[in-house]
């Protein structure tokens, strides 16, 4: 179990940022964390990490990581880390990426075959795409087998068919090596898949926990339109995004309405 | 005329410079890295004398040395020259190399700490082999720098042959004496190994941004 009860005063764009969580997730969870950017979604991930220095405790399978005297150094954490921009090691092949963590061959051609990089094995990482280098970061944060999993943003630079791909392989090795999984992340469905458990931080406060279905599912989801037009049978335009969408008003509703009103669809439940 | 021409100025220059190289080379490296992950207050202090001798005039560092040096017995002495060259060339070795590791992605030396390395093996595996044009920079440019200096060794240095008479020390004597022919030709050679030293630099980290690969 991974025990968190930390602060930290941040200065964020908007002055001053007062970090302070205080929360325990169970080995095997895949949690997710959500808010604005400039929540201090990211300087969490990095103080778990032993990146950044915090006040308070983490402690991990009853080993203090922090809030002792000396707090763990980051080597000896055992964390896997995914980060936004993949930050692998230029100077070595996509193998020797994943051997300079451990040496390890028949481990690192394992994980190379999952994620179907073994073709690849002897490029340079500036030769790979987005996804492919996704990948790889992805292989040598596993190759200690560590205990848990921090991703921050990982696939936010991806298209959205590497998206769906890079989840699943993400999944299958968190279920695999039974970890603890805690991931950064903006995208409602790269949540509702993978996640089972969402926080969610606003201006660096704890204001939600719950499951996906929980959190998410609330006033805040649903569709609002804009008001274009509205013909004499109450047939209105709605400007939804960038699409148009036609909807059929009652009489009684259309007198109400005023064209450039906004007007919300599918206002509770859309699952 | 070639046949008689004295070649050791030179020899002693380029081992001058090639040991000033190597012991600013290990000393820089990790102080280059320090400063470079540094964010000590202190930080601005040690920038500033680091970048010192690039200011101060020969003669200024050549003067305390003299001083110092007659205390300890190394004036007109080649290893006066090494010592005195390791500082005057200081700043053309650690400047490269802090900005060298500067530019470096934070994120990339993270991910080595966090595979368990040491800030060493993370120097050594992941930075140094990922600045290559800013190492070749700052040896190189180190050694030119060592073979151009002048000041400073007239003032400690004086001109024995094979002990402490570099090749810059030759052409100042030997327009002294007035041998414009041999000045000449010592000037000739200086003047081309230097613009070649410059133009392997510049060709090589002009070859290594073009295959760089795409991003």
């Amino acid at each position: 179990m991974l025990q968190i009860d930390i602060e930290k005063i941040l200065q964020g764009a908007d002055g001053v940022l007062n970090l302070n969580l205080k929360c325990n997730i169970e080995k095997g969870e895949f949690v997710a964390i959500m808010g604005k950017s400039g929540s201090g979604k990211t300087t969490l991930l990095r103080i778990l990490a032993g990146l950044e220095e915090a006040r308070g405790n983490i402690g991990m399978n009853g080993v203090a990581w922090m809030g002792t005297k000396n707090p763990l150094a980051v080597q000896k954490r055992n964390i896997g880390f995914l980060f936004q921009d993949y930050a692998l090691f230029e100077n070595m092949s996509v193998e020797e990426n994943l051997l300079f963590v451990k040496n390890d061959k028949a481990f690192a051609h394992e994980l190379l075959a999952i994620t179907e990089l073994l073709t690849l094995k002897n490029q340079r990482p500036n030769r790979l795409s987005g996804g492919q280098k996704q990948r790889v970061a992805l292989c040598r944060a596993m190759m200690n087998r560590p205990q848990l999993l921090l991703l921050d943003e990982p696939l936010s630079a991806l298209d959205s068919v590497m998206r769906l791909k890079l989840q699943d392989e993400i999944l299958k090795l968190h279920k695999a090596f039974g970890m603890t999984s805690i991931m950064v992340s903006h995208d409602a469905s790269e949540i509702y898949r993978l996640a089972s458990r969402v926080l969610v931080l606003e201006n660096g406060q704890l204001v939600k926990d719950g499951t996906p279905k929980e959190v998410m599912m609330g006033e805040k989801i649903g569709l609002e339109g804009e008001l274009l037009t509205l013909d004499a049978e109450d047939i209105g335009t709605l400007l939804v995004g960038e699409q148009l969408i036609e909807v059929a008003f009652s009489a009684q509703e259309a007198k109400n309405l005023k064209l450039g009103q906004k007007i919300s669809l599918a206002r509770h439940k859309i699952l | 005329m070639l046949q008689t021409l004295d070649l050791t100025p030179f020899i002693l220059s380029f081992k001058l410079a090639g040991l000033t190289t190597l012991i600013l080379f290990l000393i820089s490296l990790p102080f280059a890295w320090y400063l470079s992950q540094s964010r000590s207050k202190t930080k601005p202090f040690m920038e500033a004398l680091t970048a010192l001798p690039m200011v101060l005039p020969p003669s200024v560092l050549g003067f305390y040395f003299l001083m110092i040096f007659s205390q300890i017995e190394l004036n007109f002495t080649f290893t006066g020259l090494v010592i005195a060259s390791c500082l005057y060339s200081f700043p053309f070795m650690v400047q490269p190399l802090q900005g060298g590791f500067e530019s470096l992605n934070k994120n990339m030396l993270e991910a080595s700490y966090l595979a368990g390395k040491s800030k060493f093996k993370t120097l050594l595996f992941v930075a140094l082999p990922n600045i290559k044009p800013a190492l070749i920079t700052a040896l190189i440019i180190t050694f030119a720098h060592t073979v151009g200096e002048f000041g400073v060794i007239l003032m400690i240095g004086g001109s024995i042959p094979n002990e402490t008479k570099v090749a810059s020390i030759a052409i100042y004597e030997m327009v002294e004496i007035m041998d414009y022919a041999t000045a000449h030709i010592y000037s000739l050679i200086m003047l081309l190994i230097s613009f070649l030293v410059l133009l392997s630099v510049y060709l090589f980290n002009h070859t290594q941004k073009r295959i760089g690969g795409f991003h």
